[in-house]
Order: structure tokens, then sequence, then C-alpha cells
């Protein structure tokens, strides 16, 4: 953390005596518990780094002002309204678990839960259906952080009468009367939620950070996999890593590559074939290292190799 | 004739502040509230009207006082309480229930004299406010 900017804020509209009070920052830091938070997004996350950095951002704004909160040098709440744009799974979910988590260790939000929704859970199907609906779940993510995912359904540009636009209307009214009580993220893709903030200049004005997420390169994606694996306790033979690789290159040519949630997908398959290898090759002789050790075998058993389709009967509509 | 009733009835009203940290409390426990409105002040009136849908699943008093707030400035000079609902087995009843609204002007009561067969008198109470019809009595 840098101390400048709470030294020069200070300067502006202090009286002379106070302005050399020394700042601890780095107590107020360590007390708030959110290097622990930013590390563990540092640890867990791979890549994303302009995400990272904006994370760092918002958290730097928030614990300054909470600083200058303890000099009685008041500042206006800042709005913490975000947009995550990017392709699926990019992490954009998961980002906002771990900014509820750190606006709430930043007295930001005073509970600090994540409520995710989408058009469905907002938006009514008859007359007088909407308000309450929407209310409701405004109700439920006071507190905390509610995550709009897919938030350009919300309008529908080619029918005037639907009943998206009234729940975008009480949307911004809470956005704007009670910034203290909820955080709203929108999530989507890049192109469609641009096009939602040009038809609602409202909404866009509102929303102080837009934070896009890259897709991954394949390094990420193979130590995004490893991490996965991990996690369950499996891991890749030593050569499996090469194979999962060479998948990986071959898998994101083909239609509906999702990052990371295509990688989770990949590795499930791997880990059914993993078993059905187990199950039906020679049971003796067997040791804790063949039931934790993904062979590279069980990649190439992948559709994807053979005949360069993907691993399911019909293609789905997003995702895979 | 200051009304009181439910379970801070010996205590001053409540204030914003305290209101939030009782609907707090309940929401910790995990009881589902909802805002209560009437204006027969009779002590026996059980069958208030709701305001909006009981609330299930909050986290935060904040939604709870938006209804709150949303029914005082609809109904200014009507009773508003809160209640909390404890679907716990064995408890399945109100938990809490207290006033958070009131009208400026409170009539009071008055006592009613009945003549029954055999000198009887029966006795029973009237509040002034319900002379006039619902929705103009305060």
């Amino acid at each position: 953390m840098n101390e400048k900017p709470t030294d020069t804020l200070d300067r502006a509209q202090t009286p002379a005596s106070r302005e050399d009070t020394p700042i601890d920052l780095e107590a107020a830091f360590r007390d708030a518990n959110v290097q622990e938070v930013l590390d563990k997004l540092d640890r867990e996350l791979v890549g994303l780094k302009p995400v990272k950095a904006r994370i760092r951002e918002v958290a730097a704004l928030l614990l300054v002002d909470r600083v200058r909160k303890g000099f009685d040098l008041t500042a206006g709440t800042p709005s913490l309204h975000m947009s995550f744009t990017g392709n699926p799974g990019t992490g954009k979910t998961t980002v906002a678990v771990r900014m509820a988590e750190i606006l709430h260790r930043l007295g930001y939000v005073r509970k600090g839960h994540l409520v995710a929704v989408t058009r469905d859970d907002l938006v009514g199907q008859y007359i007088g259906h909407t308000a309450p609906k929407t209310k409701e779940v405004l109700k439920r993510a006071m507190g905390g952080v509610l995550f709009i995912d897919e938030a350009y359904y919300l309008y529908r540009a080619e029918n005037e009468r639907d009943y998206g636009q009234e729940s975008i209307e009480i949307l911004l009214q809470v956005m704007e009367n009670q910034r203290d009580d909820l955080v709203v993220i929108l999530a989507g893709y890049r192109d469609r939620m641009e096009k939602f903030f040009q038809s609602n200049p409202g909404m866009a004005s509102r929303i102080a950070h837009h934070i896009d997420f890259p897709d991954y390169s394949l390094d990420e994606l193979i130590e995004i996999g490893g991490l996965m694996l991990a996690r369950d306790q499996y891991r890749f033979s030593p050569d499996a890593v090469a194979v999962f690789r060479d998948y990986l290159v071959r898998r994101m040519n083909l239609p509906h590559f999702a990052n990371a949630r295509s990688v989770r997908n990949a590795l499930d398959r791997c880990r059914m074939r993993q078993a059905v290898r187990l199950f039906d090759g020679v049971r003796s002789n067997m040791t804790v290292k063949d039931l934790v050790t993904v062979t590279p075998a069980d990649i190439l058993a992948s559709r994807v190799f053979k005949d360069g389709t993907l691993d399911m009967d019909k293609p789905p509509p997003r995702g895979a | 004739m200051k009304i009181t009733q439910g379970t801070f009835s010996f205590l001053p009203d409540l204030t914003d502040e305290q209101i939030r940290a009782q609907i707090d409390y309940c929401l910790r426990n995990g009881w589902a509230l909802n805002v209560e409105f009437t204006d027969d002040p009779h002590p026996r009136n059980t069958y208030w009207e709701m305001w909006g849908l009981p609330m299930f699943d909050l986290k935060d008093a904040a939604g709870v006082m938006l209804e709150v707030n949303a029914c005082r400035k609809a109904y200014p000079n009507h009773y508003v309480k809160v209640n909390a609902y404890d679907s716990t087995k064995g408890r399945e009843t109100v938990a809490i229930s207290f006033i958070v609204n009131r009208p400026k002007k409170e009539p009071g009561f008055g006592l009613v004299r009945q003549e029954a067969p055999g000198r009887t008198i029966r006795y029973t109470i009237h509040s002034y406010a319900t002379d006039k019809p619902e929705g103009d009595r305060y």
C-alpha cells in the first residue's frame, strides 16, 4: 500500500495542526484482513491480471476511506456497483463471491453474502408480478452483493411492453437510494453488455466500475486444470500434462469453448474414464497412486482426439 | 391514550435504530418477518392487514426497514407492527411482535355498559376512533 493518497487528501481540507498526524495505513490494512483475501485471490485464481488490479484499487479506496473516517474526514459513500464482462468461464461468479468477502471485510457491506440471480428471478410473468419479485430479491440481497448474471436479458429491445424494463427501473432506484445497503454486480458477455448499457444510459451512469475479464491463455488453462485436479485430490501423470495441452489446443478451436468451465468439464470426463479404466482393468495390484493419477489414456479417449467433435451426443446451446 | 401491545409494550416507542437491531436479532435466529397495519386499536383485534408478503431468507435488516418505511409512508396515521415468525418445530408461532408506528393522536377508549336481564350490567370498551369509518379514523 502507498501512503501518498491519504497524505495529499488530508492536506486539502484539514487544519495545519492535524496534518502531520502519522497514519498507520499498514495497521489498518492488517486489521481488515484484506491481504488474506487478496492473497487467496492470487493463489486460487490463475491469470486475470486486470481484474486483480481493479479489486486491489477498490480495496485501497475503501481502506483509505475507512482511515479517513477515523479522522472525521468525510467522504461520500463511493458507488461500488460493478459490471463484470467477459466470455463464459472466465471467473465472473467466482470473483463476485470474493468481492463480497472483500467488501464485507472493509465494512462496506454489512453481511457479505452473495445473491446470484438471473432474469427469471427478477421479472414476473404477468402485470404486477415483476415489482414484488424484484423487490423480494433486492431485500434478500441487502447487506450483501446482488449478482445479476446475463443482465442484458433484463432489457428486450424488440418488446416495448416487456416487464424487464419495470425491473430495471426498480433496480436503478434502489441502486441510487440505498448504496449503503447493497452492491449490484451485473455480469455478461462483453458485446451484449455494451449494447445493454447503450440502451439503458441510466444503468450505465450508475455503475462506476466496469471490469473486463480476459480469456485465459493456454498456459493459464493448464495451470487451472492442475489446480482443479489438486483440489479434488487427483494429479496428472508426468506425460499426461503434454497430452492435456494438446487436448486444450484442439478443444479451443471447437465451438462453445468456455474457458475454465470447459476445463472443468473435460477433467470431470477424464475422471470418469479413469474410473472406468480402473473398473475394467486388472483389479489386483492397485495402489493409491492409481486412484489419484490421471493418465494420457484417460485424456486421449476423448472424442476431441478421435474425430474432432465435442464429447457429447448433441452440442449444448452454449458453454461446454 | 397510548396503546401498548406485544413484545416491548412496557418500553417507550423504539427508535429506528432499535427497531433495526431487533430485526437483525430476528434474522440471526432465522425467523421470517412481516409487516402489518390497522386502524382498529381494539386489543382483541388480532386480524391486522398485511403489508405485502412475509419476508423469508433475508440477511440484513435493511430489507425489512424498507417495507416498514414504505408502510409508514402509505399509512402515517395507522398502527404498524413487525411480526417475526419462528417456524422451528415445536415453536411455529409468532416469536416477536412489536409496534413500530402509531397515530399522532390516540383518542383512547370509552366504557360501555349494557343492561342485561336481572339487573345485570355487562361492560365492554369501545374505541372512540372506531366511531368513524375505516380509513378515516385517525
